[in-house]
C-alpha cells in the first residue's frame, strides 16, 4: 500500500457508509434562531403544565397527569430537534436508527411495566373465592 | 450479632465511628493478610522503582490495548475476592449440618453471598468483557484507538473506583445482606438500617458510569471507525457481538441507574418507591431492575459467543459457517433480551396470561442461541481441528452451555419453575450458563489473544492442567446442586437440618477445590509463561489468524496500523494472506496520537471518596468531593495540549523492527 494510495483508503474511510458528509461532520450545530425557539418551545411546555397542576384547571387527577404527560413528550421531540439537531439525514440516518430502537425499548419497558403491574395489583389485592376464578 | 445497633452519627465523621470495624477474627484475619500482601506489593513496586513507569504507562494510558490489559487484571483480582466467597459458601453449606452452625454467623454469611454475586457480575465478568472489546475491537476494525480515547480511560478508572468501595466495605462497615439484586422491602432502610446496602448503590452507580461511557465509547468507535471497506456485513463476528453487547449497555444501564436512584431517595430521602406504606411497591423494583438484569446477562454472554466464533473458524481454519445467519442470531438475541423480564419473578403473581408470554418468549430465545451452535458445530465439520487451549476452551463450553440452555428452558416454564424458583436447580443453572459460557469464554479469550498482547504464548501444560481441572470441577461443583434443588433446597441456606443432603454438599465442596486447582494453575501458567517468555515467543500470526488483529505485530505497535488497511473480505487478513498482499514497506507518514493523561485516574479517585462520604453520610465531604468532581472535569476541558505525533522516521524504524518479526502476507 503506497502513501498515494493510503491517502484514498484515508478520503474512503470518510465517504464510506456515510456518503454525504466530506464538508463537516454530518449535522448542523444550530443557528441562535433555532435556540431561541428551542428555548421558548421549552419554557412553554414547562409554563402549561406547572399552571395545569397549580391553577387545578381540570379538575380530574388523572386527566391532568396524561395532558402532563403528553406535554412531556412534546417536550422531548422539541429538545431532539431545536439542542440534539436531529433530523432524519443526520449521521447517514443513523441518529434516526437508534432513536427508533430507544422508541422500542421505551415502548416495551412502558407498556410490559404497566401491563405486568396491573396483573399484579389486580391479583394480589385481597379478593373473594368467586374473584380467584375469574383472574386473567 | 443483629442486635447490634449504630446509630452514632456525627458532622465531621457522619456515620463513620469506632465500630465501624467488623467484630468477626475472620475479618481481621482476612485483613491482615491483605494489608501485609498489599504493603509487600507497595514496597516491592517502591524499591524496584516501577511506579513511575506504571503511572506514565499504565494509569494514564489512553491507549485501548493499555486499557485493556487493565480491564483483564481489574477482572482477574476481583474474580479472585469473588471465588474466595464462593468457597466460603461451599464450605459452610458442606459444614453446617448435624446441629453445628458452622464457621460463618448469618450476619456474615449474608455478606458473603451478595459479594460473591455482586463481584462476579460487576466487577469479574463485566471488566473482562469489557476488556477484551476494548483490546481486540479497535485491531479488528483496522483502527488506530477508539472514538474517544480520553474517556476510555475514565471509564475504566470508575469501574475501579466502584470496584475500590466493595473492596473498603470488607474492612470498614459491612457489606448488604440483601442478595446480589438487594430487593427491597429487605433493602430498605427499615430493614437494612446501616450502611450494607449504601456501599451495594454507590459502588454501582459509580461503575455504571464507567460501563455506560464505554458503551458509547465503543458503539461510536464500531460505527465510524471501520477500515475502508469492511461494510458492516464484513465485520468480524467479535466485533459484531461487541456492538449488540454495547447497545444493550448503553439501553440496558441507565434503567439500572434509575432504579438505584429510586432505592437511593427511599433510603437517603424518605421517599416510598419501594417501601410497603403510603403506595410504595417492592413488586416494583423488582419489575424495573430485571428490565436491567435480563439484558445484562446477555451483556456478558454476547461477546463470549463472539470469541468462541473467532476461535472455532480460527482453529479449524476455515470460514465461520453461516456468518450471516450468526449475525442476525445475534441482532435476534439483542432485542428478544428485552421481552423476557418477567421470567425471573413468575411466581410474583401476575397471573397465567403474563407468564405464558414470558415463558413463551424465554423459549423462542433459544431458538438464534442453537442456530449459534450448530453454526460452531458446522463450523468444525470437516475442518482441520487444532486442539490448542482456546479451542479446547470451547468445545468443554459448547457441552457445558447446552446443558445450561436447556435447564434454562425448563425453567421457562411457568408450572415447573414454580416448584424450581429460588432453589439451587435456579443457582446450578445460571452457573452452568454464565461459568460454561462466560467464564470458559474468558478463558479461551484470554489464550487466544494473550500471545498477541504480549508477544508470547502462554504454556500449554499448566494451561491443560487448569482447563481440565476446571471442567471437571465444574461438574462435580454444579451437578450435585441440581439434585438438590430439585429436591427442594432453597438458595442462600446458612444451615440444614436433613443429614442426608450433605453429601451432595461435599461433592460441591470438592468441585470447588478442583476450580480452585484451575485457578492456581492459571496463575502459574501466566508466571511460568513470563518466566520463559524468551522459549515462548511468538510473531504477529501465531494461531494462523483469520482478522486483523493478526496482521499487524506481537504486541501491536502504539498506533496499530501504519496506514489504514483496506478490507475486500470478511475474513480481512486469511483474505489478504490468500492474495499475497504486499506489507507497506515505505513513505510513513507522521502519526497524529492521543496524549495521556491523568484525568481519569484523578476524577476516579475523587469519585471513590464521594461514594465513601456519601455511604457513611458524611455530607460535607460528599459535597465538597462532587463539587470537585464537576469543578475539575470542566478544568480539564481547558487542558489543550492532547496531542502529539510519532515522527515518521520512529514509524519507519519501528515498522523496519516489525518487517523482521512478521511473516509476509504472501507466504
Amino acid at each position: 500500500m503506497s502513501a498515494a494510495n493510503h491517502h484514498a483508503a484515508h478520503d474512503h474511510s470518510h465517504g464510506h457508509d456515510h456518503g454525504h458528509d466530506h464538508d463537516g461532520h454530518g449535522e448542523s450545530h444550530g443557528s441562535l434562531r433555532d435556540y431561541v425557539i428551542g428555548f421558548i418551545l421549552s419554557v412553554v411546555l414547562t409554563a402549561i403544565p406547572f399552571w395545569l397542576v397549580m391553577s387545578g384547571a381540570i379538575a380530574d387527577k388523572q386527566a391532568t397527569a396524561l395532558v402532563i404527560m403528553a406535554f412531556a413528550v412534546v417536550q422531548i421531540v422539541v429538545h431532539m430537534i431545536y439542542f440534539l439537531h436531529m433530523n432524519t439525514k443526520s449521521e447517514n440516518g443513523w441518529t434516526v436508527m437508534a432513536l427508533i430502537f430507544t422508541i422500542i425499548l421505551v415502548v416495551i419497558a412502558l407498556s410490559g411495566s404497566l401491563w405486568v403491574m396491573y396483573h399484579l395489583n389486580h391479583n394480589m389485592m385481597p379478593m373473594t373465592s368467586h374473584d380467584m376464578g375469574q383472574l386473567p | 450479632m443483629e442486635t447490634v445497633v449504630h446509630n452514632h452519627w456525627s458532622p465531621l465523621l457522619g456515620r463513620l465511628w469506632w465500630d465501624a470495624i467488623p467484630q468477626e477474627p475472620i475479618v481481621w484475619a482476612t485483613f491482615a493478610a491483605v494489608a501485609l500482601g498489599g504493603i509487600a506489593l507497595v514496597a516491592a513496586l517502591t524499591w524496584f522503582k516501577v511506579w513511575g513507569y506504571l503511572w506514565k504507562e499504565w494509569f494514564t494510558s489512553v491507549d485501548h490495548k493499555k486499557i485493556g490489559i487493565m480491564y483483564m487484571v481489574l477482572g482477574l483480582v476481583m474474580f479472585v475476592r469473588g471465588f474466595a466467597d464462593a468457597v466460603m459458601m461451599r464450605l459452610q453449606q458442606a459444614w453446617a449440618f448435624n446441629g453445628s452452625e458452622g464457621y460463618l454467623n448469618a450476619h456474615h454469611f449474608d455478606q458473603v453471598f451478595t459479594a460473591h454475586g455482586v463481584i462476579m457480575i460487576f466487577f469479574a465478568a463485566m471488566p473482562f468483557v469489557t476488556g477484551f472489546m476494548n483490546y481486540v475491537v479497535p485491531l479488528q476494525i483496522g483502527a488506530r484507538d477508539v472514538s474517544f480515547p480520553f474517556l476510555n480511560n475514565f471509564s475504566f478508572w470508575m469501574t475501579a473506583s466502584g470496584a475500590v468501595l466493595v473492596m473498603m466495605s470488607l474492612f470498614i462497615g459491612e457489606f448488604g445482606q440483601t442478595g446480589w439484586l438487594a430487593y427491597p422491602p429487605l433493602s430498605g432502610i427499615a430493614y437494612s438500617p446501616w450502611v450494607g446496602v449504601d456501599y451495594w448503590i454507590w459502588a454501582l452507580q459509580i461503575a455504571g458510569v464507567g460501563t455506560l461511557l464505554s458503551g458509547v465509547n465503543l458503539i461510536c468507535t464500531i460505527v465510524k471507525m471501520r477500515a475502508p471497506g469492511m461494510t458492516m456485513m464484513k465485520m468480524p463476528v467479535f466485533t459484531w457481538t461487541a456492538l449488540c453487547t454495547n447497545i444493550l449497555i448503553v439501553a440496558a444501564f441507565p434503567v439500572l441507574t434509575a432504579v438505584l436512584c429510586m432505592l437511593t431517595a427511599d433510603r437517603y430521602l424518605g421517599f416510598n418507591f419501594f417501601t410497603n406504606d403510603f403506595g410504595g411497591s417492592a413488586m416494583m423494583y423488582v419489575n424495573l431492575i430485571w428490565i436491567w438484569g435480563h439484558p445484562e446477562v446477555y451483556i456478558l454472554i454476547l461477546p463470549c459467543f463472539g470469541i468462541f466464533s473467532e476461535v472455532t473458524s480460527t482453529f479449524c481454519g476455515k470460514r465461520l459457517f453461516g456468518y450471516s445467519s450468526m449475525v442476525y442470531a445475534t441482532l435476534v438475541i439483542t432485542i428478544l433480551s428485552y421481552i423476557v423480564w418477567l421470567h425471573h419473578f413468575f411466581t410474583m403473581g401476575s397471573g397465567a396470561s403474563v407468564n405464558s408470554f414470558f415463558g413463551i418468549t424465554t423459549m423462542v430465545i433459544s431458538i438464534p442461541t442453537g442456530a449459534k451452535l450448530f453454526n460452531w458445530l458446522f463450523t468444525m465439520y470437516r475442518g482441520r481441528i487444532r486442539f490448542e487451549l482456546p479451542m479446547m476452551w470451547t468445545i468443554a463450553f459448547m457441552l457445558t452451555f447446552v446443558v445450561g440452555g436447556m435447564t434454562g428452558v425448563l425453567l421457562a416454564v411457568p408450572p415447573a419453575d414454580f416448584v424450581l424458583h429460588n432453589s439451587l436447580f435456579l443457582i446450578a443453572h445460571f452457573h452452568n450458563v454464565i461459568i460454561g459460557g462466560v467464564v470458559f469464554g474468558v478463558f479461551a479469550g484470554i489464550n487466544f489473544w494473550w500471545p498477541k498482547a504480549f508477544g508470547f504464548k502462554l504454556h500449554e501444560g499448566w494451561g491443560k492442567l487448569s482447563f481440565w481441572s476446571w471442567a471437571i470441577g465444574f461438574w462435580f461443583a454444579f451437578m450435585p446442586l441440581y439434585v438438590l434443588g430439585l429436591m427442594g433446597v432453597t438458595r442462600r441456606m446458612r444451615v440444614f437440618d436433613d443429614p442426608s443432603l450433605q453429601i451432595w454438599f461435599m461433592i460441591a465442596a470438592f468441585g470447588a477445590a478442583l476450580i480452585a486447582l484451575g485457578i492456581g494453575a492459571f496463575v502459574v501458567q501466566v508466571g511460568y509463561s513470563i518466566w520463559k517468555r524468551k522459549e515462548l515467543a511468538c510473531d504477529g500470526d501465531p494461531w494462523g489468524g483469520r482478522t486483523l488483529e493478526w496482521s499487524t505485530t506481537s504486541p501491536p505497535p502504539a498506533y496499530n496500523f501504519a496506514f489504514t488497511p483496506v478490507v475486500h473480505d470478511i475474513d480481512a487478513w486469511d483474505d489478504m494472506k490468500r492474495c499475497g498482499a504486499p506489507r507497506p514497506a515505505g513513505n510513513f507518514k507522521a502519526i497524529h496520537m492521543p496524549r495521556n493523561t491523568e484525568a481519569g485516574i484523578v476524577l476516579g479517585g475523587i469519585a471513590t471518596v464521594f461514594g465513601f462520604a456519601m455511604i457513611w453520610h458524611i455530607w460535607w465531604l460528599g459535597g465538597l468531593t462532587f463539587a470537585g468532581l464537576i469543578g475539575y472535569a470542566i478544568f480539564h476541558t481547558f487542558n489543550y495540549n492532547r496531542d502529539y505525533y510519532i515522527p515518521a522516521d520512529e514509524v519507519t524504524a519501528t515498522e523496519a523492527t516489525a518487517l523482521r518479526q512478521l511473516a509476509p502476507a504472501g507466504a
